[in-house]
């Protein structure tokens, strides 16, 4: 009897008009934490960083997001905004997905560059967007954040990126994976001139930016519970066929293996960040 | 896999007629030797027509041929008076990646590459030519070294990619090779690199961060393997042959791109077909970039590889 009650809801439900929004989260004003399930006004959830009140749970930022929780505020300036994607390869519907993406995002391409103030240091910045083609790296990528290493050395001045990126951009092929080596010079000249970087990765970091500019920080951070790693993880559970554990590749995982010099929070970052930078200015570390 | 690829079947059959007919004339008081000479120049001609024009998927298969020569093949011919060095001093030693110092041409140098294996039990030994963090660090270690000694770096590449392993990723997998491309920028000794069979993605590129760039006529050089590439992109691993054509990734599309330097010639029908000739092809290009980058100073060395990859890429603005 109690079973027919709920199916006859469901039913109910089915045919009415707006069904799916009365069962799920309003989309745009509440949203849900894909962890906890936890619902909370979208505002409010800007207001918290996007972090999660229940569970901290850390969900993906924008590049712009990114800015605003970390900049002083009207300092940043964005570089290279102009360069266009184009289709070296001549892949199908490649050129329309970017297009697409662009407009999504008011992005040119995955990553936002430029430089600004954190606590009053300047620094240049490479900020990676998820929502971009997964954060991917192709051509313009690999010369925007070399541009913006390049920047951080001509100035003498600090270096950030935020990685969030599923790797290599597939449909540049082989050119996707010279700008791991492309942004690895840039990387070398402005670590030889004896400048810092900070690496912090975030929701996700993998494949060929893990493997390249993401994990040479002179100091690796990253944030809560995000994913890090070379390979994926079903590549691997077929290779070794073993279950892997459920930490695995998180950045609590990383931190316990060694690789990150520390998990940050994300309400704690621009502070972490700013007291970094303080340390690394000499003669000023007191103030 | 099999040692005939399926593209020189009609040459396998005619080399097949010619020697039945050879041996026929052996042991039958009949001259065959006009059908013989005949059908020869048919071989050669079949040769020319099927090695000389190979579509990507063919080379994709020389290049995997399980009798391709490896880094020990080239080292046992490049190279006199050879000493492996063993080990990355912090965990083990990855077999998938050999190296040490030998002299080429009566200058010492330090080699470096991955290894694969000819059979199940050494692959199994070398993960299949698949480093380890490990692999990567003793790469870096024996560069350091012969940067130290002044001695240039000669790295072959042949490799699917970096292993995708639970314990590659504990030990660091990423920061293994992202350390490579960033401290091989700035190695003072000239650096070549040489893709020999496959150039897969983080894991080869980890050796590849030189002056001088060649691959072999039928290696491959590419950001994920051609199966991977299908999974990703067609969502189904059947459709790889497809995938390596659209990802462009022969010798002759990476010179196209300006990825590569040159192209070194292979014997006909791939270099497994004669090793010591394949080296000696080797051996030209080798001697030549030696003598060109040994005209330049430790800082015109490191510009000269900053200047090569600063300007890969494709984009307007």
């Amino acid at each position: 009897m109690l079973r027919d009650l709920f199916t006859n809801v469901k039913k109910q439900q089915a045919i009415m008009p707006n069904a799916k929004s009365k069962s799920d989260v309003p989309e745009g004003i509440m949203t849900k934490c894909p962890e906890c399930k936890h619902v909370e006004p979208t505002k409010e959830l800007g207001k918290l960083l996007k972090v999660c009140p229940k569970c901290d749970f850390h969900f993906k930022m924008t590049a712009q997001e990114r800015i605003d929780s970390l900049m002083d505020e009207g300092t940043f300036v964005s570089m290279d905004d102009h360069l266009v994607t184009e289709n070296p390869l001549e892949f199908p519907a490649y050129t329309a997905k970017v297009k697409k993406d662009a407009e999504k995002t008011g992005l040119n391409e995955a990553v936002l560059t430029g430089t600004g103030k954190i606590g009053g240091n300047e620094v240049a910045i490479a900020i990676m967007d998820a929502h971009f083609r997964m954060g991917s790296m192709g051509s313009v990528v690999g010369e925007k954040i070399t541009r913006a290493v390049e920047k951080a050395t001509e100035l003498g001045i600090p270096l950030l990126i935020f990685s969030a990126s599923g790797g290599a951009r597939m449909q540049e092929g082989v050119l996707s994976l010279m700008q791991m080596a492309k942004t690895s010079v840039a990387l070398n000249r402005h670590s030889e001139k004896g400048l810092l970087y900070i690496s912090i990765m975030t929701y996700p970091t993998t494949g060929g930016v893990s493997a390249s500019f993401a994990s040479v920080g002179d100091i690796n951070l990253a944030e809560p519970k995000a994913l890090i790693g070379f390979a994926g993880r079903r590549v691997i559970e077929q290779t070794v066929r073993e279950k892997l554990p459920e930490d695995f590749q998180t950045a609590e995982f990383l931190l316990a293996h060694g690789q990150l010099d520390a998990v940050v929070h994300r309400v704690d970052l621009q502070d972490v960040l700013s007291r970094i930078i303080r340390l690394h200015t000499k003669g000023e570390a007191a103030q | 896999m099999k040692k005939n690829m399926s593209f020189e079947e009609p040459i396998i059959k005619l080399r097949e007629k010619i020697q039945e007919l050879k041996e026929f004339t052996e042991t039958n008081e009949v001259d065959l030797s006009e059908e013989i000479r005949n059908l020869n120049n048919r071989l050669i001609k079949l040769e020319n027509d099927i090695y000389g024009n190979m579509e990507t998927w063919e080379r994709v298969q020389v290049a995997r041929h399980p009798e391709r020569p490896t880094t020990y093949d080239y080292i046992g011919e490049l190279f006199e008076d050879f000493i492996e060095l063993h080990g990355d001093r912090a965990f083990g030693d990855d077999a998938a990646i050999v190296g040490g110092i030998g002299s080429f041409e009566g200058e010492p140098v330090t080699i470096i590459g991955h290894q694969r294996g000819k059979d199940t039990k050494e692959n199994v030994k070398r993960t299949f030519g698949m480093p380890h963090p490990e692999g990567y660090r003793k790469a870096l270690r024996l560069m350091k070294q012969a940067e130290k000694f002044g001695r240039p770096i000669i790295c072959m590449i042949d490799t699917k990619g970096a292993y995708p392993g639970r314990a590659a990723e504990e030990r660091g997998q990423s920061e293994a090779i992202a350390r490579n491309l960033v401290e091989m920028a700035s190695l003072t000794v000239p650096v070549i690199s040489i893709v020999i069979g496959e150039g897969g993605s983080g894991g080869a590129l980890a050796l590849g961060v030189a002056n001088r760039i060649y691959m072999l006529e039928h290696s491959t050089y590419s950001v994920i393997s051609p199966e991977g590439a299908a999974s990703i992109l067609w969502k189904d691993s059947a459709y790889s042959k497809e995938a390596a054509e659209a990802m462009k990734i022969t010798a002759p599309h990476l010179l196209k791109m300006d990825v590569i330097d040159e192209i070194i010639p292979e014997v006909l029908g791939g270099g497994h077909r004669d090793p010591k000739q394949q080296a000696k092809n080797m051996k030209t290009v080798l001697t030549k970039a030696l003598s060109e980058l040994s005209k330049l100073d430790a800082d015109r060395l490191v510009q000269d590889r900053y200047d090569k990859f600063r300007k890969i890429g494709v984009f307007s603005e």
